[in-house]
């Protein structure tokens, strides 16, 4: 660098400027930690979620053997005798899941047929938003409705009909659960490619049988896993069925008879103020446990279901 | 004639299937509406049960046994305390989290577990949050059953889905955008928040707005950790305990079979939840008309 040139180079500028460290530098190195740390936090809620279940589970597995929970057929938490088997609650949860997913099934598939191969894009455009409301109405609403007004109307047409019973909660459940299996298998209908169709059509086949021997087939597996999807959902619903079902720990087939399902129980243990250390409290993880063991498993399936068995095109 | 024996079999079979068809079409358009039959059906019964119970002093009053002085002031005041702390943790929480994915994560491992931990937290029940919120708000952290402990549980419950609408926010943005902030020198911080973050902001809003209104709606997880029936004083803080308006229809209907009249109650406090959601849910369609950017 000859003397008589004290500017510096534009060169040697932005190497002065790298060096120096601003407050901007230091900022723009620190974001991505900070938002690293914000990440976490939702696997950080999973553990928790874990951890709380697993060792309060275990503290109950100490008090009630692992065997007796899960083969007993009796649920008396606060008798003399207490018996603790979670056989009652997984039945309530059965039916009322089964009732609703007889409803939520054929009737969310229907729709998503007409929506996806039969309706013209101005109707289509007409019906999703009001599916939206449907999807949108908290279930607390549900609950009013199954307890005020499907019961009782359900009492006319079955008159050995308990006015807590499973029966009601399941198909409002069902009914909730609509929306849900529509516009899951709507989408996978949706993304079959035009060309299958118009190859089908062209061939001489009617709507029907598109949907039938093309269209369904190829969606299969986004349509089976709207129907796990909606599942996990009915075995998860707590609302519904603790208002419309009762709280009777029954281990019966008569659908017409109040049941406890497992959500329902967990509302009843907390809602009761059992004393924090007792069997009872305990038992509530233990029931946690097993409906979060459930619904995880459904929801890892349909995502296993979705992604390994779709048709590329 | 041979061939018109094999025509009019074929012409048979045509008609039947198009029969078919066309008794397909009709059944498939009667189960659509059976979805929407219902919701009919529910809002008109809510309705009429309601409407005539809802009046000034029904908004502005206190609770009460008796149902004609009950009021769901505080139902009201509490919804409005635990939006306060929900709205915003999950907004930070959940912006944050899709930032991170979106701009800053690798495509690796690590990355991937996080992506499908969201997925499986937005499955899990809400009822499991409430048990979560009670073991490590109520009693670990020793908050009690208030507002700030309802509204964390709250938090963590809708976060999942503010997070993977961030995200579907974030990436619609189009690439060239910030692509010709980065060339023009400016650094990625920089990038993501004068341009890509006021480009998102509309469809994070919605999303946010729509998570929103699910906590207001839920119930299960409040249950859990105990919101009392009892009469209590108006929310003033974080700190203070508080019902909100699907704790007053779940006691009120629970209770529906002593006193007939709790039913009427449950519908009027259903109407203004309802209206409570709609306009959540028509802010939510304004903010995505008219502020998205098309490019």
């Amino acid at each position: 660098m000859s003397p008589l040139n004290q500017e510096p180079s534009t060169r040697e500028l932005i190497e002065a400027r790298r060096k120096k460290k601003t407050v901007g530098d230091r900022v723009e190195r620190m974001i991505p930690s900070i938002l690293f740390v914000i990440t976490s936090l939702s696997v950080l809620t999973t553990i928790g979620i874990v951890i709380t279940l697993f060792s309060e589970t275990f503290e109950f597995f100490k008090r009630v053997p692992i065997l007796e929970f899960l083969t007993t057929t009796t649920l008396k938490p606060l008798s003399e005798n207490p018996q603790f088997g979670v056989l009652p609650l997984i039945a309530g949860t059965f039916w009322s899941s089964l009732i609703a997913m007889l409803v939520a099934i054929p009737i969310g598939l229907m729709t998503a047929i007409y929506l996806s191969e039969y309706a013209s894009q101005r109707v289509r455009k007409r019906f999703k938003p009001m599916l939206e409301i449907l999807a949108g109405v908290p279930t607390i609403v549900y609950g009013f409705f199954a307890f005020t007004f499907v019961t009782p109307l359900l009492k006319q047409l079955i008159p050995g009909l308990e006015s807590t019973n499973i029966l009601s909660p399941g198909i409002v459940m069902g009914v909730m659960i609509i929306p849900m299996v529509a516009s899951l298998s709507e989408d996978a209908m949706s993304s079959v490619p035009q060309a299958m169709r118009e190859g089908a059509l062209g061939l001489g086949a009617t709507k029907l049988e598109v949907t039938r021997k093309v269209v369904i087939p190829a969606a299969l597996s986004g349509i089976i896993a709207s129907f796990v999807l909606g599942l996990s959902r009915a075995i998860g619903e707590t609302m519904i069925v603790t208002i419309a079902s009762g709280s009777t720990k029954n281990f019966t087939f008569d659908v017409t008879q109040s049941m406890q399902t497992m959500t329902a129980y967990i509302v009843e243990v907390t809602g009761g103020d059992a004393p924090a250390g007792s069997t009872v409290y305990y038992s509530l993880y233990a029931v946690a446990m097993t409906l979060f063991l459930f619904t995880l498993l459904m929801n890892v399936f349909a995502r296993y279901v979705s992604r390994k068995f779709r048709e590329v095109y | 004639m041979e061939q018109a024996e094999v025509m009019v079999h074929v012409e048979k079979r045509l008609n039947r299937r198009l029969m078919s068809n066309k008794i397909g079409r009709f059944v498939f358009l009667l189960a659509t509406l059976f979805g929407l039959f219902v919701l009919a059906l529910l809002l008109y019964r809510v309705v009429s049960e309601g409407w005539s119970y809802i009046n000034w002093s029904f908004l502005t009053g206190k609770l009460s046994t008796d149902p004609n002085r009950a009021g769901i002031f505080g139902a009201i005041l509490g919804t409005l305390w635990l939006m306060a702390v929900v709205a915003p943790v999950t907004m930070i929480l959940g912006v944050a989290t899709a930032i991170y994915l979106e701009m800053y994560a690798r495509p690796n491992k690590l990355t991937e577990l996080i992506q499908t931990n969201i997925a499986n937290l937005a499955g899990v029940p809400s009822i499991v949050y409430g048990i979560l919120g009670l073991t490590v708000f109520v009693r670990l952290m020793d908050l009690g059953n208030v507002v700030l402990a309802g509204g964390l549980t709250m938090s963590l419950l809708i976060l999942p889905i503010v997070i993977v609408a961030s995200q579907e926010a974030l990436r619609a943005v189009p690439s060239y955008l910030s692509e010709g902030s980065l060339g023009m020198g400016a650094t990625k911080w920089q990038t993501i928040r004068s341009v890509v973050l006021p480009v998102a902001l509309p469809g994070i809003l919605t999303g946010a707005i729509l998570a929103l209104s699910r906590a207001i709606g839920e119930t299960a997880p409040l249950v859990v950790i105990g919101i009392p029936a009892l009469l209590i004083p108006l929310p003033g803080s974080i700190f203070d305990k508080f019902t909100v308006l699907p704790m007053q229809v779940y006691y009120w209907t629970l209770d529906s079979s002593l006193v007939a009249e709790y039913a009427n109650l449950a519908a009027a406090t259903i109407i203004v939840l309802l209206l409570v959601l709609l306009l959540l849910n028509s802010i939510a369609i304004v903010v995505r008309n008219k502020f998205t950017k098309r490019f």
